[in-house]
């Protein structure tokens, strides 16, 4: 058996360790990814206690309070705080999810966050999601009709049902960097995130561009990458089924 | 400063800020040729517009008769007097037109029974100048600003705007009072880049994050507000702070004005309605300010819910399930992640909570910022849209779903504008290299502060100082107080330190530069807040409790150099845009 070892540079390192000062009898260890570009040095991870008697209940409070009051140069995205801009998507005990929405009650043992896995690390827990916008892009995500009515456009609310749990979807990319397939084929397969919203145009009644919209996406490597793993599913924190968007778009395309 | 690498550009027009109006100002701009530059600190769908719940206000009559003139009396009463008529004229005018045309970019619309754009009742939306609640508000369940935000962000990219995405603003380039561009640090490589344009649109939100408990989010920080300071100019009605009556209890967490729109009610700890004491007419759906104050008060009596006694209870647990399920999915979501309540079964514990400003950058009707020299001037090269502009369309007091409405109107409104100004193509002027200077001066300081004071820590304090000193009600004593304490945070940066000294998605340094931003509208609010000597809107003073017009019917303006601030007053608009409808003298405002 031949040895494959990881490049010299990608080696994750034991990094620094953040002893408690609080005198809390209440203590977490909290291990971070870390890694800055500008260094030149190997990723490592930080190890951290943190006093869990004065911290709110998710993890991006526990974060928050390590930037706060411990270590002020550990970078990470965040902004609504409410599971709805999906900035905060992060790897927290192997799972992806939202650290706004994950409390950490639900981690046993030490509290160990990624990133999101395999995507570029740009620092710390900032992954670099500018591909999957770049297929986003791809799937024109805008209604294309060639009514000229003045009025809004007439859709029953059946019609307009199937647009739930397609419509919802925040693009934190927890869905994507969970997929087995996107690992492997990331740079040409569409991936679940953006093939639920593929199909949230397709299976729009409004839109008139229903069979290109099909066509485009009924290729070997954009759609049929997909091999129902449904890590998708299961990791999605708005509770959508992208897989199920997927099978729908497979289906619409074996019977058209 | 000759350590940073510089990267030049020329456009037409800047956008900065990538939320609903940054988004439908720039889609107006690609269509009318002009070459356009959004920049934004975070990816366009993780603005805070996302966050929007309930709906987007116009009188589109899908659900009962309305009329856009019952929908601009609404917001001048609700504006307790203090908004602009020829603005507001122009905004309810304009609405329909702008929700239709959303509904045509794709937004995903709740529908009624036969296939039209749903509208629920809203706060202080009424029917027939006041009388019964009307439903105005159209939605996308209770996702809407995410639903407009998405669309809008495709149609963008429809019309191939050019992105500039994760790049910090730093300041606005002004030469002999005109706005010439602005620079922007680029998070991703730490470059630095020069912007120049004929005409900047700034649309960078609000600034809640002065406050302790807020609904915004973590990057509602006022940043183009206090570029616009740092220009030497003023903004405009800073005391305005909207407090949205129903935050979750603790955590701060939105919940819709649209769960009393569809029925929900708040009670008290004896299980009254008490709404029905303090507006008898409205109930429930009084304007913000009014249900805010009114729950501060059962509160203040000692009628709060919970060991404390210090919030109240929000019930929809009468409700249908599946109305729940269909139009508020959403906030019963929210209500499990943040209070651990299920909505069908228990009520949402919840409390007033810092939610939106009504104050920010001055400007009229076609979006262009204005000054004050001698009398109302624009300031060439400048717009502002949005949250951060006070056009003002919200005056003293914003009315739920008409901050959704405002973004595309005057999104649009400032494209059309800037494609009346500008001539595609124009060269650009030179401009000296002593602003640049200045602007990275500013950065490289705060970036190399090796003092004792963290960022954090200072942010504390002025969100706690803010919290207490300009709360719901205000007295001249808290006021006072609050205009000594809110300068300290800003005297703790003479001493500050930042740890990271890198350039690539530093945030330590972000977080930095966005309480330098914070921090200067926190001291404009309190001495705006300070000065008015009256109770309007949002504005609630103890000691002066009534509405004095005679004085008061004017737009607060505050200039701040550093801690130092200058007041000034415009008169408000007394008058309409045009004979389709008559100016509403000022009333006593009851619900």
């Amino acid at each position: 058996m031949v040895q494959i070892n990881l490049p010299q540079n990608s080696k994750v390192e034991k990094g620094k360790f953040f002893k408690d000062k609080t005198g809390s009898k209440n203590i977490r260890k909290v291990n971070i990814y870390r890694w800055d570009p500008s260094t030149g040095e190997n990723p490592r991870i930080d190890t951290y206690e943190v006093d869990m008697d004065n911290c709110p209940s998710k993890v991006l409070d526990l974060l928050n309070k390590i930037k706060n009051e411990i270590d002020p140069s550990i970078a990470y995205r965040r902004s609504c705080a409410h599971g709805v801009c999906g900035s905060c998507a992060m790897n927290m005990d192997g799972k992806n999810g939202l650290a706004c929405t994950k409390p950490h009650s639900e981690i046993k043992g030490d509290i160990n966050i990624y990133p999101l896995p395999h995507l570029k690390v740009l620092k710390d827990l900032i992954g670099d999601l500018s591909t999957l916008y770049k297929q986003y892009e791809s799937v024109e995500p805008w209604l294309k009709t060639t009514s000229k009515t003045e009025k809004e456009n007439i859709q029953s609310k059946e019609d307009r049902a199937k647009l739930d749990g397609l419509y919802e979807c925040i693009m934190c990319a927890c869905c994507s960097t969970s997929c087995p397939s996107y690992w492997w084929n990331g740079d040409k397969y569409l991936g679940p995130a953006v093939l639920l919203q593929a199909y949230r145009w397709i299976i729009d009644s409004r839109d008139e561009d229903r069979k290109e919209r099909l066509k485009k996406v009924a290729d070997e490597l954009k759609l049929y990458r997909c091999h129902t793993i449904m890590n998708c599913t299961n990791a999605c924190p708005k509770g959508l089924n992208p897989a199920k968007a997927i099978a729908s778009i497979k289906k619409m395309l074996a019977t058209s | 400063m000759k350590s940073y690498k510089i990267i030049d550009h020329e456009y037409d027009v800047v956008v900065l800020g990538a939320g609903g109006s940054g988004l439908r100002a720039a889609v107006g701009l690609s269509e009318a040729g002009l070459k356009t530059a959004c920049v934004s600190k975070v990816f366009p769908t993780r603005s805070h517009t996302s966050a929007a719940q309930g709906g987007i206000s116009a009188a589109l009559g899908n659900m009962g008769e309305d009329d856009w003139r019952w929908h601009m009396y609404d917001t001048v009463k609700g504006a307790d007097w203090l908004g602009d008529q020829d603005c507001i004229e122009y905004l309810c005018k304009e609405a329909p037109r702008a929700v239709l045309e959303l509904e045509k970019y794709g937004v995903p619309f709740s529908r009624t029974e036969d296939g039209k754009i749903y509208q629920r009742p809203f706060g202080g939306m009424t029917k027939n100048y006041g009388n019964e609640p009307v439903q105005r508000t159209c939605a996308a369940a209770d996702r809407t600003g995410h639903a407009i935000l998405h669309t809008l962000y495709g149609q963008a990219l429809k019309h191939k705007t050019e992105f500039f995405i994760e790049y910090f603003a730093l300041d606005l380039l002004m030469k002999d009072g005109q706005c010439k561009g602005l620079i922007a640090w680029n998070l991703n490589d730490g470059t630095i880049h020069r912007f120049r344009s004929h005409i900047t649109i700034i649309a960078t939100g609000g600034y809640g994050k002065v406050y302790y408990s807020a609904t915004s989010a973590h990057t509602c920080t006022g940043d183009g507000n206090a570029m616009v300071l740092r220009a030497g100019l003023p903004l405009q009605d800073m005391e305005f702070v909207q407090f949205h009556p129903t935050g979750i209890y603790g955590h701060g967490t939105l919940i819709s004005e649209g769960v009393r729109g569809e029925g929900g009610y708040l009670v008290n700890s004896k299980g009254e309605r008490f709404m029905e004491r303090y507006a008898p007419k409205a109930k429930d759906l009084a304007s913000r300010d009014v249900v805010s104050r009114s729950i501060a008060v059962e509160i203040n009596e000692g009628r709060g819910v919970g060991n404390e006694k210090d919030h109240v209870h929000l019930h929809l647990n009468h409700l249908d399930p599946k109305v729940i399920e269909e139009r508020l999915p959403g906030i019963s979501e929210s209500s499990r992640l943040f209070a651990n309540v299920d909505v069908t079964k228990e009520p949402i514990p919840v409390v007033p909570t810092v939610h939106y400003n009504m104050g920010g950058i001055p400007t009229n009707y076609k979006a262009e910022v204005l000054t004050l020299n001698g009398s109302e001037k624009t300031v060439p090269g400048l717009m502002a849209i949005g949250e951060a502009a006070c056009v003002s369309v919200h005056g003293a007091n914003r009315l739920g779903s008409n901050s959704l409405i405002d973004l595309v109107v005057f999104g649009r409104a400032a494209a059309k504008r800037a494609a009346e100004l500008i001539k595609p193509g124009t060269p650009h002027e030179e401009i000296s290299q002593s602003e640049t200077d200045k602007c990275l001066e500013r950065f490289d300081r705060l970036r190399n502060a090796s003092g004792t004071n963290n960022t954090a820590d200072l942010r504390l304090a002025m969100q706690k100082t803010m919290q207490s000193k300009c709360a719901v009600f205000r007295t001249e004593k808290t006021l006072k107080e609050g205009v000594n304490e809110i300068r300290k945070p800003y005297e703790g940066m003479d001493d500050l330190s930042v740890k990271d000294k890198s350039l690539i998605f530093n945030t330590d340094l972000v977080e930095t530069l966005e309480f330098d931003n914070l921090i200067r509208q926190a001291i404009t609010t309190m001495d705006s807040a300070y000065h008015r000597k009256e109770s309007r809107g949002a504005h609630a003073r103890e000691d002066f409790p009534k509405r004095n017009d005679e004085k008061f019917m004017q737009h607060t303006l505050s200039w701040c150099d550093g801690k130092k601030t200058k007041i000034d007053y415009r008169p408000v608009h007394r008058s309409t845009l045009s004979n389709d409808v008559q100016y509403f003298p000022p009333q006593e405002r009851v619900y």
